[in-house]
């Protein structure tokens, strides 16, 4: 899933301006999941925006929504009926969220609630770690299961640097050396002999260094004349 | 014919100062004649190797360099000139490295993953191959978050294996990374790469250097050793994989400055392991001596650094495999010659 964490209630505020009229749209899948943007963090945010402006001696409605997936037309389309009354959308979705209601509702300003962190899972309660950076050519059939891109600090693919010890990375203690990881994974298969060839620089073009990505499906799109 | 060390001792007097002076091309152009660095005769050679290690300074005046220049003159065969070293800003290792082609010593130019993708990498080696540098170590770079601009952008396009390939098959051949011929042909860069016997997975280590051997590389320098029965074992697996015989492993050595320095690298760098020997010979060594005398403990500290540096050397040279050392004295240039004076390895060999 997408993990997301809320921004500072400060930087929130100074994104409102002088909106007098503001709306703070959750997102029922992903920053649920994750404790970021669902009904209750929605509910905690306006409120406290609310008390927050009135003590700053500005009236300012604050209501709240949330849709099932910020992400997709289908689920924020029902928002058009009501966006008029508003003049400042507060997205508690991550970044695709933020952009999706951008580009939907043009005519009113949308602001993010949220720093979009990265793709990953709840590994405990109260935490989540990254596990794939999207990189579009995905190398786990080569690792033993276990991310280089996205858990080595410096995306390595032929094996740990100097720097790995007692199995933690060297930029930090918290964080596990992946090498370390894909090690004992392989070793345990008895596939560790796999790691002994020198992979080649990979291809970054189909990461986002190739630009925006897109995907065309061409078997599932819909003939001329039919409505998406 | 190699080129030789004493061949630039007229050089060596060149006038200093901005720009490249005449007498700086003719060591570039001795070089160039000669085609491959006077490392890689040594090594063919079989001698044992010494190599050093000069830090470019954090600014852009020659005259730091200079000075460090004549520190290490005559003391070691080649001289590591770092990268960005632990991520900090300094002046580019070619343009230093270049400052000593100009006063006919050897460098041997570190390059890593961290700062440059494929393309930044390639036209810096061209440029250095054309003033001069003939070895090139290919490094992956510690990580931005250790050094002054934590909030930098990292690359590791390539890594440190991947850059090894890359550079030796420049030279080999004549080709860059996408395959396209390097006009002239292929540089005769050496190449080198480093191997840390004390990271982990210490089962994977020797398998991790021989796919650096695998890549194209022709020597290695290891990380700082400060215990030697791990090295030793390190170095066991790797003879008995026949590694020593397709590539020079180069033992890092360095001269401790303090037992607070001894202890630091114990504690709390990544990817060393400092035996307690050396930190309780470091805290012995100004045992009697007040803590305000400062002056006293540093010059005490010093003469007992470098005093188990040159133990550390002659225990290493009786490890089966070992080709050389790498002195690496971190901004203590000047510990250079009486470390190689004291371990018998002067005067440096020259080649006929």
């Amino acid at each position: 899933m997408i993990v997301a964490e809320q921004k500072p209630l400060a930087e929130i505020k100074s994104m409102l301006g002088e909106a007098k009229r503001v709306l703070v749209v959750g997102c029922g899948t992903c920053v649920t999941v994750c404790f970021a943007g669902g009904t209750k963090e929605v509910a905690v945010l306006a409120s406290t925006l609310r008390m927050s402006t009135h003590l700053d001696s500005k009236e300012t409605v604050v209501d709240e929504v949330v849709v099932q997936r910020q992400c997709e037309w289908e689920y924020i389309d029902p928002l058009l009926a009501t966006l008029d009354q508003y003049d400042l959308v507060v997205s508690l979705g991550c970044g695709v969220g933020v952009q999706t209601l951008a580009e939907r509702f043009p005519k009113i300003r949308v602001v993010p609630g949220l720093n979009t962190m990265f793709m990953g899972l709840p590994t405990k309660t109260g935490e989540c770690e990254e596990r794939c950076q999207a990189c579009g050519n995905c190398v786990l059939d080569q690792t033993g299961g276990v991310c280089p891109i996205s858990r080595c600090s410096k995306q390595l693919l032929n094996g740990p640097c100097g720097g790995s010890q007692n199995g933690k990375c060297e930029i930090n203690q918290d964080v596990p050396c992946a090498w370390q990881l894909i090690w004992e994974r392989l070793t345990n298969l008895g596939r560790q002999q796999e790691l002994l060839k020198v992979q080649p620089p990979k291809d970054w073009s189909t990461s986002r260094n190739g630009g925006p990505r897109r995907i065309v499906r061409e078997d599932l799109q819909l003939p001329e004349g039919y409505r998406d | 014919m190699a080129v030789r060390a004493g061949s630039f001792a007229k050089i060596s007097n060149c006038p200093k100062g901005i720009g490249i002076n005449a007498r700086g091309w003719e060591a570039v152009s001795a070089m160039a004649q000669n085609g491959y660095s006077n490392l890689e005769h040594l090594i063919q050679d079989r001698q044992f190797v010494v190599t050093g290690e000069l830090g470019p300074p954090k600014g852009w005046q020659r005259s730091e360099v200079e000075k460090k220049v004549e520190l290490v003159r005559g003391v070691v065969d080649a001289v590591n000139v770092t990268d960005n070293q632990t991520a900090i800003v300094r002046m580019s290792s070619i343009a230093a490295g270049r400052m000593l082609v100009e006063a006919g010593l050897e460098p041997i130019i570190q390059i890593t993953c961290r700062d440059r993708n494929r393309l930044g990498m390639q036209s810096d080696l061209l440029g250095a191959a054309a003033l001069g540098m003939r070895n090139v170590l290919c490094l992956t770079g510690d990580h931005q978050s250790f050094g002054n601009h934590p909030t930098a952008k990292n690359v590791f396009d390539l890594d440190g294996i991947q850059l090894v390939e890359m550079v030796s098959h420049m030279r080999s051949k004549g080709v860059f990374q996408c395959g396209e011929a390097i006009e002239g042909g292929g540089p005769p860069f050496l190449v080198g790469a480093a191997a840390n016997p004390f990271g982990d997975p210490f089962e994977f280590r020797p398998y991790r250097l021989a796919k650096k051997v695998a890549a194209g590389a022709r020597f290695i320098q290891t990380q700082l050793v400060y215990d030697i029965p791990r090295f030793r074992k390190f170095m066991e697996q790797v003879v008995a994989m026949g590694l020593h015989e397709k590539v020079a492993i180069l033992a890092g050595v360095g001269p401790l400055k303090s037992s607070g320095m001894a202890r630091y690298m114990r504690d709390k760098v990544p990817g060393m392991i400092v035996d307690d020997y050396y930190v309780n010979e470091m805290e012995k060594a100004v045992a009697n001596i007040p803590k305000e005398e400062k002056k006293a403990r540093n010059e005490a500290w010093k003469k007992r650094g470098i005093e188990l540096c040159i133990e550390q050397i002659g225990e290493i040279r009786q490890i089966p495999g070992v080709a050389g050392v790498h002195i690496m004295a971190i901004e203590w240039e000047s510990a250079l010659r009486p470390i190689v004076e004291g371990a018998g390895l002067l005067p440096r060999p020259t080649l006929n």
